[in-house]
């Protein structure tokens, strides 16, 4: 037994890399039929009012113009608002395209054009002339911070900020307090592949939907009960998804678009958004948080204060859990947390990478700096003092917590103890050198999932599970649990995604597939275990007849006697020796909710940054970062890496570049392309070292897995800030940090 | 974007007799700008005349030992040409600070000079903009106008040219070739692109059926002390919030001859004579750099996003002009 089957753990190759670079992966908008013709979306020029005339005539009068679909020629959709609904939809009315007259956010789409080719439909969307009777909008969130007001409703996932001990009273006989406001703007998604739908349609008349989305189900849902469709009649796939971020948890319009224009055209359509229409929807709320802090002069927290008041849009109540990270991280008895949203006229905002933590771990990052050096102490020194092995909020144990060994493990790869405190004491001509640090935290859920598994004679395994891969490496990692289980090599084994026909999966978001999509592929390879040992026990002479599954060991494609391996089957000769074509199961892992009832389940991370500063031009590079993270059981540090890599690399982005402008006067995101929305770029990005710390964890799944989606961003953006404080000595509490703010 | 026909000009006459007379034709040439505007709808030609046939795809001495570039090679080739290298390596340093190389390899001289600003609103169709739609107001001077100008603006623009290779050309006093109807004529960097005061529909002074051959650059050349400085919001693939091209002569300890170019604070790249005189045969100090900066920046007024620009420019004007002097050669 030579195990060579032992994949978990390893840093396996993507197993759609190849596709991918050679450009076999085919995307939403690849996808091409017979009469395909083209949707082209128009946009609003306005934030609020009314369409008092749409003339779209010299569009439709095009040789080649089918239709322009407005709110004055779609009728007969679904009526009631839940059928609206879909499975990351905030609470409230949510937004019907194409059926109202009324504005409510600028870019809302309110036309589609479709023709026979995409330059003729895009033309054509020019000629759409739209009369609006604009009336007055809001956009500002600081403007109206008297507007807000608690959220209406909930959301799956969000926690209700909660309050415990007496902070006032605590805050005041602190010792060393902060109290301080943050400022982030909205950012937008903007995943490299821009979002898109082509729908084949099929003359009995059922659909074949190729959407962007990060949940097939999701899609599947929404068009049957948008368009009063049968579950038969519409097949959704999405294979592959170039980046996402959060942006297709929802089925965003252009979804909408296509579906409607194939069936009331009865063609098959395809709908892509452009780039500036990637600012047209779902992005990372604007937010002002405060944070206040009180300490005794060793560093112990006292009082905790965290209030945070975003931006929604009038019509739903996006929410995240922004202030709930405050109650958990440290030790504190005495905590106080806010919630609050403003309506503006915008669309509704869209969890993006780790929403909510992003933002407010950013905030109460950046005041445990602030604090530190008020304290005259260690910011990571700060940070061990109020260490905390369980979730005060909820008052839970976590199942595993290797923070401090992240702490550690990071600082001392980073050279932390060298430090000199003093904000600019590292300087070398105009360049300013500053080191900070930050914490991240992130969950580890776990969401409903299921998985087929089908082993045939030929020795080949295929897993199937209605997810998705945006790009994270879900069909490697899958492929890697299954092969591994099995004992198979890996090049036998298929993994499917992405497919609405195959079992349930919940949305692929949350840093939560590893883990859920995870179990139940081990649980559909488990089950082939079994029957394949019972399938050899039928077999005449079958060594394997007295012996129970604890007794065996499968791997290399074999199936051993773990006490003598010289005792062994091949697998494809036991289908073969009983006559079987192929075993099949499905598996429905249920979560041991007990015994998960009683610990938060969370991962955790630890970041170093060091920034050089441009003193006299204002310029902050980010020389270097090092990131330990705790996550549990890391199933490939290849992509494990990658998700970290992006995720800090993402930090930085927010912390120095990224940022939707919004434009007061039209009420619109003004900076709505690649060249003026500034991400980082090759140039920008230097050192990244990226530590996964060990962390068994046997209460979150029976893989031991937490997920790494999400925590690599957390944090970052404070650890930049902090390290431009100890670099300048100026704390700029709104991000983005240009280098305007810093001169 | 509009349909449009397309046409391959074949030869420098036949491509100014195609486009003469035709308002709606133009040329394309890398159309890194060009074919952005029209998806933008911001541009709508009906036709195109394809220029990259024409032989203006050489960099050659004149024979008064000026150096020719054409209209058609390309800022990278420019960038990179050994001429241009070791006798206008601050024309190499803009245009390397400049854009990508993937579009560097595209984008042509003639191009670049005529690149039209990058201000948000001239891009969105669905605002007002005197530049996109004479007579529609201009968005910017009461809206985000972080990346625009504080020098030579109107009431009707306040767009920056968005180039950093013309600004070097300013700094090097180059000029600008182009033939029309009535023939060849030559256009002094200075007087190429203009400020926007009522017309700010239009960027320079190139009639609309005049095509740019190419660029001469003077024999006098600065090779010891020069520095193209960009400052940007990202460190590659941004356009200059301020940037700074400077060439200096010393002599004797003193600036015999200096010149101070400004890119991304003026609808062209800006330069202020008088005080380039005022730094003659004074010593080359921060000090004095920095009383020049604030002459230059005197008359600059700001629009609430791009207050910064003033402070950032005069600190960049100064840390050119030193990193010019300290050039190790
Ligand atoms: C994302 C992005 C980032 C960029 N960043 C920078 C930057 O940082 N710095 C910078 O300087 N530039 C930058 N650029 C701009 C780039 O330099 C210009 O797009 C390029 O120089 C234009 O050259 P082209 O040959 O592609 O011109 P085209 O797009 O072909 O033409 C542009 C205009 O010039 C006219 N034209 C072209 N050739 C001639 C001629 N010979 N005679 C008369 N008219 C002519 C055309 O009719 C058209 O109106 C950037 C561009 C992009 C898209
Ligand atoms: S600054 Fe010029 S280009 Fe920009 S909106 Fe105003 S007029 Fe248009």
């Amino acid at each position: 037994m030579n195990n060579e089957t032992s994949y978990i753990g390893q840093p396996v190759n993507r197993v759609d890399g190849y596709a991918k670079v050679t450009g076999d992966a085919k995307y939403a908008a690849d996808y091409n039929a017979g009469g395909l013709c083209y949707g082209v979306v128009v946009s609003a020029g306005i934030a609020r009012g009314r369409i008092v005339r749409i003339d779209a005539s010299a569009a439709l009068q095009l040789e080649g113009v089918f239709q322009v679909f407005t709110h004055e020629n779609v009728s007969g959709l679904a009526w009631f608002n839940m059928s609206y609904k879909d499975m990351d939809a905030p609470p409230g009315k949510h937004f019907r395209y194409l059926q109202t007259d009324m504005v409510t956010y600028s870019q809302q789409p309110v036309a589609l054009v479709v023709a026979e080719t995409f330059e003729l439909a895009r033309y054509a969307a020019t000629l759409v002339n739209i009369t609006y009777a604009a009336d007055a909008h809001t956009t500002s969130l600081t403007g109206n911070l008297d507007k807000a007001r608690p959220p209406k409703g909930k959301k799956t996932g969000f926690k209700k900020p909660a309050n415990r001990g007496h902070f006032e009273k605590a805050f005041k006989a602190a010792q060393v307090t902060t109290d301080v406001t943050y400022y982030q703007g909205a950012e937008h998604h903007n995943p490299m592949e821009m979002h898109a739908t082509t729908v084949l349609y099929y003359k009995n008349g059922s659909i074949t939907v190729y959407d962007k989305t990060q949940g097939v189900l999701n899609t599947q849902s929404y068009v049957k009960s948008v368009f009063g469709l049968s579950g038969k009649k519409v097949k959704v796939l999405s294979p592959f998804v170039g980046g996402a971020f959060g942006s297709a948890l929802r089925p965003q319009y252009q979804l909408f678009m296509a579906v409607l224009a194939a069936l009331e055209l009865k063609r098959s359509v395809k709908v892509m958004l452009t780039r500036q229409q990637m600012f047209s929807f779902g992005f990372r709320p604007i937010t002002q948080q405060s944070l206040s802090l009180g300490a005794l002069e060793d560093g112990s927290l006292q009082a905790i204060s965290h209030k945070a008041i975003s931006g929604t849009s009038q019509f739903e109540d996006y929410v995240e859990n922004i202030v709930n990270w405050s109650g958990m991280l440290y030790h504190c008895k005495n905590v106080q947390q806010d919630y609050k949203l403003v309506s503006l006229d915008t669309y509704t905002p869209l969890d993006m990478r780790a929403p909510g933590a992003v933002t407010g771990v950013f905030g109460l990052e950046c005041a445990m700096d602030e604090l530190a050096y008020k304290l005259h102490m260690d910011p990571l020194e700060l940070r061990r003092i109020n260490y905390s092995v369980e979730d005060g909020s909820m008052k839970k144990p976590y199942s595993s917590k290797a923070l401090m060994d992240c702490y550690e493990q990071a600082a001392a790869r980073f050279g932390w103890s060298k430090r000199n405190p003093r904000p600019g004491s590292m300087k070398n001509g105009h360049l300013l050198t500053g080191w900070g640090m930050a914490t991240g935290m992130w969950d580890a859920m776990t969401v409903p999932a299921r998985a087929k598994a089908t082993f045939t004679a030929d020795g080949k395994l295929t897993v199937g599970s209605a997810t998705a891969d945006i790009g994270t490496g879900t069909y490697t990692i899958m492929t890697q649990i299954a092969a591994e289980t099995l004992g198979l090599p890996i090049d036998h084994v298929t993994f499917q995604l992405g497919d609405a026909s195959l079992p349930f999966a919940y949305l692929e978001g949350g840093s939560a597939t590893a883990a859920s999509v995870g179990t139940a592929v081990q649980q559909a390879c488990l089950q082939i275990r079994e029957r394949l040992l019972s399938l050899a026990k039928d077999i005449p002479d079958s060594p394997f007849r007295e012996l129970s599954i604890e007794q065996i060991t499968f791997a290399d494609g074999k199936m051993y006697m773990s006490e003598t391996p010289a005792n062994f089957i091949h697998l494809k000769d036991i289908l073969t020796l009983t006559a079987t074509d192929a075993v099949n199961v499905t598996s429905t892992p249920l979560p041991n909710i007990f015994k998960q009832m009683k610990y938060a389940k969370n991962t955790h991370s630890a970041v170093f940054v060091e920034v050089q500063v441009d003193e006299e031009l204002g310029s902050v590079k980010v020389s270097r970062v090092v990131s330990a993270v705790a996550a549990g059981r890391i199933l490939n540090p290849k992509t494990a890496r990658s998700q970290i890599v992006g995720g800090i690399v993402w930090g930085i982005s927010g912390a120095l570049y990224e940022e939707s402008v919004m434009d007061h006067q039209f009420g619109r995101f003004i900076n709505h392309n690649y060249a003026e929305y500034h991400i980082p770029v090759n140039l920008d990005i230097n050192d990244i070292e990226v530590i996964f710390v060990e962390e068994n964890d046997d209460v979150v799944n029976p893989l031991g897995v937490k997920g790494v989606g999400e925590i690599g961003q957390v944090g970052v953006a404070a650890a930049v800030a902090n390290a431009i404080y100890h670099a300048t000595g100026k704390r700029i509490r709104d991000l983005p940090i240009t280098l305007d703010k810093l001169l | 974007m509009n349909n449009f026909t397309y046409s391959q000009a074949t030869g420098i006459d036949n491509a100014v007799n195609e486009i003469t007379g035709h308002e709606k034709s133009m040329f394309i040439a890398g159309g890194t700008n060009l074919i952005d505007l029209m998806k933008e709808n911001v541009l709508h030609p009906d036709h195109l005349i394809d220029i990259n046939g024409l032989h203006l795809t050489s960099i050659e001495f004149l024979d008064d030992g000026r150096l020719f570039l054409g209209a058609l090679v390309t800022n990278a080739d420019t960038a990179w040409h050994p001429e241009v290298e070791k006798k206008y390596p601050l024309l190499a340093e803009a245009i390397l600070a400049g854009a990508s190389p993937q579009l560097r390899n595209m984008a042509t001289n003639g191009g670049n000079l005529m690149q039209r600003t990058r201000c948000y609103y001239f891009y969105d169709t669905s605002t007002p903009c005197n530049k996109r739609t004479p007579g529609s107001g201009c968005s910017a001077i009461n809206g985000y106008n972080r990346i625009h100008a504080i020098l030579g603006t109107s009431q009707h623009c306040i767009a920056v040219h968005p180039s950093d290779m013309c600004v070097a050309l300013r700094a090097i006093n180059a000029v600008v070739q182009v033939k029309g109807k009535a023939g060849e004529r030559l256009i002094p960097i200075e007087h190429f692109h203009r400020l926007p005061a009522y017309t700010p529909q239009i960027d320079n002074n190139l009639a609309h059926d005049e095509l740019i051959t190419g660029i001469i650059l003077p024999r006098e050349h600065f090779n010891t002390h020069y520095k193209y400085l960009k400052v940007r919001d990202r460190a590659s693939y941004a356009f200059a919030l301020v940037s700074v091209a400077v060439v200096l002569r010393l002599k004797e300890g003193v600036i015999d001859e200096i010149r101070i170019a400004l890119g991304g604070v003026a609808h062209k790249p800006w330069r202020d004579e008088g005080v380039e005189n005022w730094l003659k045969d004074k010593p080359a100090t921060d000090e004095n750099f920095a009383e020049a900066a604030d002459m230059i920046l005197q008359e600059a007024k700001t629009f609430g996003a791009n207050d910064f620009k003033p402070a950032l420019a005069k600190r960049a004007i100064v840390r050119a002009c030193r990193e010019a002097l300290n050039r190790e050669i």
